[in-house]
């Protein structure tokens, strides 16, 4: 089935609704997930398109299991997703750490809203971007993107599954309530002119296959199950071979694998979108909606006649420190604005080391900051 | 006898994973032969067969065979199995969990994996404590009984595993011991060829920690306790209330024809491929109401 069949090109679209759309576009073909407010309709919207494409839904008992059956599915060769908010997103932590461990790509779509507990379940948040990078227990590297549009909504579902195949790793696709529900009018890329990224498989005979033995690019050959080449999968510290293993040579190389494949390629990994930053004395960094408060608050003050900028993070984790490193020269005042009690602005601060001074805008009561919020620490 | 030790042995996985970490006299190295001998028996082909295991001590199973296997989370492997069968519904998917691995952590995953029936085996094996952890309380730990959790006594009722299975659903529902090796291979054999969510309940032994916090003796004495207290299923209904108190029965208890989630699924798969979609004929309704079993 074409993928634009039952999607025109053109069409006034959800956030939601546009990363169902990006799943299937980059062959996502297995989603397990379990119904929560402000991410639903993602599950509704692949429940009815997935099936068409021989792919398969399924809702599970929880999102303990959605996340257990995507990395089931994804060990025997599907490209494979689930969405989830805040609660939800708890529950998989355990598991997202076993598919850090195990390298098994997939994806976890988190549309944010206010905690903590079941805090307020339509109203948007940002309060998950620390859990998205420390969620698991143990010492791990994830990569976190995050949207600011209906359409990009679209291109980084893209994105987060190429980028999981490519790293054997788990992508989180943080989106918030206001990207989600949001509506906006979008074009569609043509379905040919999508990169695609599949894992990369063995091509030595099954006898010679080690599953977890290292190589330039830190990310080892996957065969999916039933392809001949046997193999132990655990999320226990494992050898090359995949066995467990006390070694600490063996630990070592492991740990220090799963991280230089993600801290060799951060130029691939990360993505950021400069706006108005060349002569910029004050630096908004933003990302996700409130990002289009901020674009919204510089227009404004550029009018003014204020030297002002947007750095948007659309890579959230790793951080983006060499993209925030160029703005120094010039920066005398960086804005973190954040729908959290500034989980990202520490980590500007971290980077910043004095350099400029940081004002940071909070707001976790359920709405998008507005603009003149922002323009108001200007 | 010569014949099936060397089967057994072509099944192992012959680079560097042993020796292995059960104890001696432990069951779980009993219910991997059988398993063995169920897989060679129906020629399945080692590279059609994915193990998956939950964590525990029985959970240990995965590394040591040499087939397709996951060691997962605790309490997971059907969420993982699941995955696996439905992305690729051309191999054996066998799960082995423990006790608290299956019922306690994984209850729910159980139950659901059983409502949904998705073509899987699942191997419970009970010996009715935590054996990794070092002897705390499962869901089946038997009334008054002790463990490290439990120091004096324990107050709270033990499931019975396989009759919760066959009411939460799924195919096939059977109990076996490590006492009664023979009869476990032909569950085990029945359990995997069988389509559908398949269990067998395998009453198993802890010396380390059930035996020795309840005083029962050694692996010879779970032996003899398993024998005298089995009851085969077949005779277990013509027998008066008093000569099955206490006991268990073994053999097949449930085995039911209904379709799997995988041939269900093609039905959906067809239907979303219908321009109108999946339309309800409202004369249907009150019929399709009908499978709600609701007395
Ligand atoms: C989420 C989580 N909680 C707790 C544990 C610790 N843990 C490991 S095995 C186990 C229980 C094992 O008992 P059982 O499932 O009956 O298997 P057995 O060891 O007896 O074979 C527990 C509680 C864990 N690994 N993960
Ligand atoms: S602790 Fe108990 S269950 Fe675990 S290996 Fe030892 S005897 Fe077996």
């Amino acid at each position: 089935m074409p993928l634009n069949e039952k999607a025109p090109a053109t069409r006034l679209m959800q956030g939601n609704e546009a990363s169902a759309e990006g799943a299937l576009a980059a062959g996502v073909r297995f989603y397990a997930g379990y119904p929560i407010t402000p991410s639903s309709e993602i599950a509704e919207v692949l429940a009815y398109r997935l099936p068409a494409f021989d792919g398969t839904f399924i809702q599970m008992e929880d999102e303990i299991a959605s996340m257990g059956a995507i990395i089931g599915a994804s060990l025997a060769g599907a490209k494979a997703m689930t969405a989830t908010s805040g609660p939800g997103f708890s529950l998989m932590q355990e598991n997202i750490g076993y598919a850090c461990m195990a390298e098994v790509p997939c994806v976890v779509v988190n549309v944010m809203r206010v905690g903590p507990s079941t805090g307020m379940p339509t109203a948007p948040a940002q309060g998950d971007v620390q859990q998205a990078r420390w969620g698991t227990h143990g010492d791990h590297p994830i990569i976190v993107l995050s949207p600011w549009s209906v359409r990009e909504c679209f291109d980084l579902t893209v994105r987060s599954v190429n980028l999981a195949e490519k790293y054997r790793t788990p992508v989180i696709l943080l989106m918030d309530e206001v990207v989600g529900h949001m509506r906006e009018n979008v074009v569609l890329p043509d379905p040919a002119s999508i990169p695609i990224v599949n894992r990369v498989t063995p091509t030595v005979p099954p006898e010679w296959y080690i599953p977890y033995e290292d190589n330039p690019s830190g990310v080892p050959a996957m065969s999916h199950f039933g392809a001949g080449y046997r193999h132990h999968v655990t999320g226990l510290h494992h050898d090359v071979r995949g066995f467990p293993t006390l070694r600490e040579d063996e630990v070592e190389d492991l740990n220090k694998r799963l991280f230089r494949k993600i801290s060799d390629n951060l130029r691939d990994i990360q993505q950021v979108e400069a706006y108005a930053l060349d002569d910029a004395e004050i630096v908004v960094v933003a990302y996700g909606s409130v990002a289009r408060s901020a674009k919204r608050a510089v227009v404004e003050a550029r009018a003014a006649g204020r030297k002002v900028g947007l750095l948007r993070l659309i890579t959230l984790w790793p951080f983006c420190r060499r993209a925030l490193e160029r703005v120094f020269p010039q920066a005398k005042v960086l804005v973190v604005p954040e729908m959290n009690r500034g989980q990202m602005s520490r980590e500007v601060k971290r980077v910043n080391q004095g350099r400029a001074e940081v004002r940071t805008v909070n707001r976790t009561v359920g709405r998008l900051i507005r603009p003149d919020e922002i323009m108001a620490v200007f | 006898m010569k014949g099936e030790t060397q089967k057994a042995y072509d099944y192992l996985r012959h680079d560097k994973k042993f020796p292995h970490v059960w104890c001696p006299g432990c069951g779980n190295g009993i219910v991997m032969g059988s398993l063995i001998r169920a897989i060679s028996k129906l020629e399945l082909s080692k590279d059609e067969v994915v193990l998956v295991s939950g964590i525990g001590c029985a959970g240990r199973i995965t590394a040591y065979v040499d087939f397709s296997t996951v060691h997962t989370t605790h309490g997971r492997a059907l969420t993982f199995a699941t995955g696996i069968k439905l992305a690729n519904p051309d191999v054996k998917v066998i799960v082995v969990m423990g006790d608290g691995d299956a019922t306690a952590i994984g209850g729910n995953h159980l139950i659901h994996a059983a409502r949904r029936n998705v073509d899987l085996t699942a191997i419970i094996v009970n010996n009715n404590i935590y054996g990794m952890t070092g002897g705390q309380f499962s869901p089946t730990t038997p009334y008054g009984l002790k463990a490290t959790t439990a120091p004096h006594g324990h107050v709270e009722h033990a499931f019975n595993i396989s009759r919760l299975v066959e009411t939460a659903g799924g195919a096939f529902v059977a109990r076996g011991s490590i006492y009664h090796v023979n009869l476990l291979d032909q569950l085990y054999k029945k359990a995997i060829a069988k389509k559908g969510f398949a269990v067998v309940e395998t009453m198993s032994s802890c010396p380390t920690h059930f035996n020795k916090l309840n005083l029962m003796g050694g692996p010879v004495d779970s032996m003899n306790w398993l024998k005298s207290h089995a009851v085969p299923a077949e005779k277990a209904s013509s027998l008066a209330e008093e000569e099955v108190r206490g006991k268990f029965r073994i053999g097949v208890l449930a085995d039911r024809d209904i379709p799997d989630y995988q041939t269900e699924y093609e039905q959906v798969r067809l239907r979303a491929r219908e321009a109108n979609g999946y339309v309800l004929d409202p004369k249907e309704i009150s019929k399709l109401l009908e499978s709600y079993q609701c007395y």
